[in-house]
């Protein structure tokens, strides 16, 4: 069984601006935010299926709720994020203790050598992608790989919106990927396409790509998203995935959705 | 020499992800240039593959923004090490490991800075001036104990030549050697050079010359007018020879002969083969060149035109000279010393009808100065090639009918 480590959203919020979607005068409505959570967790442990991980909270630390930058996990070794800035950075230590506390062992990045976790890190079983150059330093990725015996492909992430690679590419488990082609560059289009045949590759308009349809979660058949996306929706209905649409919108103002706000525990 | 480098190393998945194609389509956009040194390719999937690149720029801005730009994407600067010195155990003595030098403009590293080597020359050693910063090349027999001299290759950098804007038969910086090739276009090239060299010398003097090293076949064969012509115009402002080329076109000058042969007649005068001992033991006697021709004894030729165009020549005996003239410098380690004084400035080098200098001149060259040999020998332009004068361009001719063809393109009359 599938196991995700989530966060409640105690003291999510927004605290500063450290990408385009944050602003400090479009503040969260917090009752709103708390349900919207607990709808995602219903729609995991209830139609899902999945086990839920619960990270305490911290008053401070408002994007503690967005566990898929706590670091990368393969099997029972984590590798702790190290956010590039400074605001997040508090949440490397409590990310750290998590995995202690739950028998991980631990691999250090050198200090300076961001790398934000899950948000940056994701792919296939046989090969991942690897997002940088807004958030994660593309050094790291030649490392990761060295250590997990993986093919890391990396590509640039040239749209600002769409600061960590999941936010904008999301590998489903019958092949697919579902991606917004944008906000890549020319050789990043070129790669995905070297590796995925056209008949694999979904295509997220810009519309449900600015409501993150691609920051979903997929274990085995199901998809959950954010809600209002319905282009995204029909093309996965179509290739015989169950949809599960959250509205999400709270989690929006603060630049995460659906897949920001969990890590698998068990890649 | 305004050639800025590094060299960066890309690793991982940079084959696959197109990263190696973006980073080098970044350099040439940004203007700049690469040369791919290694490229390893990851044997499985796993496997990273690596690249280690050389990027060249016109000035260290660009240098440093192409950096900058390549640095994101995981090109890093490959670790840099200074130069390894050791001081000459005794004068005339390298140390053990000596650095051993290419005619290639080179470049050494000193506390963290790379430095140009100036002058450049083959086969030589680098002396370093730790307080100036400036390094050199210094030839084995004049090194003197306690200088410092670079060891080991590391912190040495060679540069490939860049190929040069003038799209002429030098552009390609290699050599062609065959009898076979029509001569006519690289002979309108070269006379096109020295057209603007002329030009060039005129304002700026010492710093801008035309060398010619010759061999006494040129008076044989019938070139010293064409060579006398083209020192008078002053498309020729140092001379490198012999002996025998000077002892004959004063010979000829003297008795109108080239060692005996009449050079009008083409026959042999009796008695001719003493023509050029008797001009040797006459300018001997009256103590140099400079006062023969001063005084009139000589009038013509391509001596008296050096000596009135005030171009310097550079005389190098050799084991079976006769004499020799008074100038020759008979000790062949002073010789080269005089020859390397003489190579400062020097943008173009005709190597005409001598294997002894165009060898000699060849080791001295540096590799971006344009190098012309012209023999009828093929052996010599490739002995030179083999030598490592790789920038000079053969012509396999003979040495009248290529001066001759030179000077009549330059304007000499019919």
């Amino acid at each position: 069984m599938t196991r995700l480590l989530v966060c409640p959203p105690d003291f999510f919020g927004i605290e500063y601006e450290i990408n385009p979607w944050m602003r400090l005068n479009n503040q969260v409505d917090h009752e709103r935010a708390i349900f919207q959570w607990n709808s995602l967790m219903a729609v995991f442990e209830r139609d899902v299926g999945v086990t839920l991980e619960r990270l305490t909270p911290v008053p401070g630390l408002p994007d503690l709720v967005f566990t898929a930058n706590a670091g990368v996990v393969v099997g029972k070794t984590a590798v702790v994020s190290r956010f590039r800035h400074p605001e997040r950075r508090r949440e490397e230590a409590c990310f750290e203790q998590w995995f202690l506390d739950h028998g991980y062992k631990i691999l250090a990045l050198e200090p300076g050598l961001f790398f934000e976790g899950a948000g940056d890190l994701l792919g296939f079983p046989d090969y991942w992608f690897g997002g940088y150059r807004q958030r994660s330093d593309i050094r790291v990725f030649p490392i990761l790989s060295e250590w997990f015996h993986r093919e890391i492909i990396p590509l640039e992430l040239v749209d600002g919106r769409f600061y960590h690679l999941d936010t904008c590419f999301c590998p489903l488990s019958g092949g697919e990927l579902l991606y917004f082609p944008s906000a890549f560059d020319r050789y990043g289009q070129t790669a995905i396409a070297e590796r995925i045949p056209p008949a694999e590759r979904l295509v997220v308009p810009e519309q449900d790509a600015l409501r993150f349809a691609c920051n979903a979660v997929c274990i085995d058949n199901h998809v959950v998203l954010p809600a209002g996306c319905p282009t995204t929706e029909r093309m996965l209905h179509e290739r015989g995935y169950r949809i599960h649409a959250v509205p999400l919108d709270e989690f929006m103002k603060s630049g995460g959705s659906a897949k920001c706000l969990t890590l698998k525990l068990d890649e | 020499m305004n050639i800025h480098q590094e060299t960066v190393v890309l690793s991982g998945h940079i084959i696959d992800s197109l990263l190696l194609a973006k980073v080098l389509d970044l350099i040439l956009m940004m203007g700049g240039d690469f040369d791919l040194e290694a490229v390893h390719i990851g044997k499985t999937r796993e496997e990273p593959s690596r690249a280690r690149i050389t990027i060249r720029a016109s000035s260290h801005t660009l240098l440093n923004d192409i950096l900058k730009s390549i640095q994101p994407h995981g090109a890093s600067v490959e670790r840099e090490a200074d130069c390894r010195l050791e001081p000459a155990p005794a004068d005339g003595i390298f140390p053990e490991d000596f650095y051993a030098t290419t005619h290639l403009p080179t470049q050494i590293r000193l506390n963290g800075r790379w430095i140009d080597v100036e002058p450049i020359e083959m086969d030589v050693g680098i002396a370093v001036d730790q307080e100036r910063a400036t390094a050199r090349a210094v030839p084995m027999g004049e090194v003197r104990r306690g200088e410092l001299i670079v060891t080991g290759r590391e912190g040495v950098r060679v540069i490939p030549l860049a190929r040069p804007r003038e799209r002429d038969v030098f552009g390609f910086m290699e050599s062609h050697v065959s009898a076979e090739r029509p001569h006519g276009h690289v002979i309108a090239d070269i006379a096109s050079r020295m057209r603007r060299l002329r030009e060039q010398h005129r304002r700026e003097g010492a710093a801008c010359r035309v060398l010619l090293a010759g061999g006494p076949a040129i008076i044989h064969a019938g070139g010293r007018d064409a060579l006398t012509w083209l020192i008078e115009e002053e498309f020729i402002h140092v001379l490198f020879c012999g002996n025998a080329l000077a002892a004959h076109d004063m010979e000829a000058d003297l008795y109108g002969t080239s060692l005996g042969y009449g050079l009008t007649a083409g026959r042999t005068v009796p008695h001719g083969h003493e023509h050029h001992l008797r001009t040797i033991n006459r300018i001997r006697a009256i103590g140099s060149i400079e006062r023969a021709v001063a005084s009139g004894v000589v009038k013509n030729g391509i001596m008296a035109a050096c000596v009135r165009k005030n171009v310097p020549v550079v005389m190098a005996g050799t084991i079976r000279d006769d004499g020799p003239l008074p100038g020759v410098i008979t000790d062949s380690v002073q010789a080269q010393r005089a020859m390397r004084a003489a190579i400062d400035g020097v943008k173009l080098a005709l190597l005409v009808a001598s294997t002894l200098h165009a060898v000699a001149t060849g080791n001295l060259l540096p590799a971006t100065v344009p190098t012309v040999c012209a023999d009828i020998n093929p052996s010599v332009p490739t002995k030179l090639a083999d030598r490592g004068s790789f920038q000079a361009v053969g012509l396999v001719m003979d040495a009248a009918s290529f001066l001759s063809e030179l000077a009549r393109l330059l304007g000499r009359p019919a």
